[in-house]
């Protein structure tokens, strides 16, 4: 029985060192990952980029399981990194949905399958609508032509 | 190695009670299955505190209540590791500590995919008076509960299971497909089991508004489970099996509820089994603990 737990625990060390070895420019690569979405899921279209209600709806899922991660108002966070850069703002929402869906397992994002589709259209339009940060890590100014809708909402009562 | 008090579990309970008042709730968006699984693991540094209780109803016997904790972990968006405590109380018997499960959920693929294996490794140290039907395996009847506890609880079972779990998401529902094979470490033959499941949010999309009571925030579905026999005698012949509606509340204040009322499909199956659960999800728990000992997550 002895051998049998230093075994378990064996493999709980080796499992914990390859975490340790993935940590490794993690943010760079995450950003990189946007760049994998097929074509097919790239251009695909937000259903709800014309629903009202989809920004706040978004906000409160963001807020729910993303913030922990990815920060207030997706800034950055202690294991996420920051969605205000260009190379997510200037992002297709159709590559957005993608990384929602697959999640970059090996690199720390989960997969969120596991919210409806239409949820996670609601999270592109929010994380689409904060628009880049200043404090990020600009290397060309934003073409985007919509306003940070999202920054100016009221927070949701918790 | 000898089953604990159950004094140790009450210590337990309680200290995961205080956990689970921890500042740092993430809300959650659990799946409302008790024992069929699907493919979506704990997220990474994420703690879930879990009680769930299943009341049994006993032919020729005393009814039971069994209950568990668990204390769900996300090692990594692709390794989920859960510890358990097991207890029972049986009607007009007595109340034991049945033993520890220590599980372990390995996601397989690395994206999304119509079908999404997941592999599940699982250690259970119990006494034979077990209650808990956690999974359907083997030749495990409704008439083996009927021994007394005192006599039950000196048997001391050591089992490895294994799972193969194949799930799949679409338009909402989620399907999902497990397998099992266990085998007790003692010179037993490898027995299986299945369990089967399907489940849905009532709505889609979220609300704009923070809301508790939000058909978004309830899921239900049902799910199917039972024994297939040993290697010996493989098959439906001698094996329990259960249907059983589930439904869960995933509150905006960090806590979920589950319900599933289960019913017996075979004459070797307890009539009814009444599953309650309440579970609280812990965001940020890998930081915290790693900061206590100067870390830097």
């Amino acid at each position: 029985m002895r051998a049998y737990f230093a075994s378990l625990a064996g493999t709980a060390v080796l499992l914990s060192a390859s975490l340790a070895l993935a940590q490794r420019d993690k943010v760079a690569l995450v950003y990189a990952e946007l760049a994998k979405a097929p074509p097919k899921a790239r251009t695909r279209r937000n259903p709800l980029e014309k629903d009202p209600d989809a920004v706040a709806a978004g906000r409160n899922l963001f807020e729910q399981h993303c913030t922990e991660c990815h920060g207030d108002l997706a800034k950055g966070g202690n294991k996420g990194p920051s969605l205000r850069v260009e190379q997510v703002q200037n992002a297709e929402p159709g590559a957005i949905f993608w990384i929602l869906t697959n999640g970059v397992v090996w690199r720390g994002m989960p997969v969120w399958s596991k919210l409806p589709e239409p949820q996670r259209w609601q999270v592109v339009s929010y994380i689409k609508s904060l628009g880049v940060a200043d404090s990020a890590p600009v290397s060309a100014p934003s073409t985007r032509s919509s306003s940070n809708v999202a920054t100016e909402l009221p927070s949701p009562r918790r | 190695m000898p089953i604990p008090p159950f004094t140790s579990f009450l210590k337990l309970f309680l200290l995961s009670l205080f956990f689970a008042f921890l500042p740092g709730a993430a809300p959650a968006q659990e799946s409302p299955y008790f024992v069929a699984y699907d493919h979506y693991l704990e997220e990474p540094g994420n703690l879930e505190i879990e009680y769930f209780s299943t009341f049994g109803t006993q032919r020729g016997g005393r009814d039971f209540h069994a209950y568990w904790m668990e204390f769900e972990y996300g090692a990594t968006a692709w390794w989920t590791t859960e510890f358990y405590l097991d207890g029972q109380s049986t009607f007009g018997d007595s109340t034991l500590f049945t033993g520890i499960r220590w599980e372990n959920r390995v996601r397989v693929l690395k994206r999304e995919h119509f079908i999404n294996p997941v592999l599940y490794v699982e250690y259970e140290h119990k006494s034979g008076a077990d209650k808990i039907l956690k999974e359907g395996e083997g030749h495990d009847i409704e008439s083996d509960f009927l021994t007394p506890n005192a006599e039950a609880h000196k048997e001391h079972i050591n089992e490895i299971e294994l799972k193969l779990i194949l799930s799949s998401t679409f338009k909402g529902w989620n399907l999902t497909e497990n397998t099992l094979a266990a085998k007790d470490l003692s010179n037993s033959p490898w027995e299986f089991g299945y369990a089967i499941g399907a489940s849905r949010p009532l709505a889609l999309k979220a609300s704009a508004k923070r809301c508790s009571f939000c058909r978004q925030n309830f899921s239900a579905g049902v799910e199917m489970y039972g024994g297939l026999g040993d290697r010996h005698h493989f098959g439906m012949n001698e094996t329990s099996h259960y249907l059983a509606p589930v439904v869960a509340w995933n509150l905006p204040s960090d806590w979920t509820f589950r319900l599933s009322p289960g019913f017996g499909l075979n004459n070797n199956s307890h009539r009814f089994l009444l599953r309650w659960g309440v579970s609280r999800e812990i965001a940020g728990f890998g930081s915290m603990v790693s900061r206590l000992f100067g870390g830097r997550r």
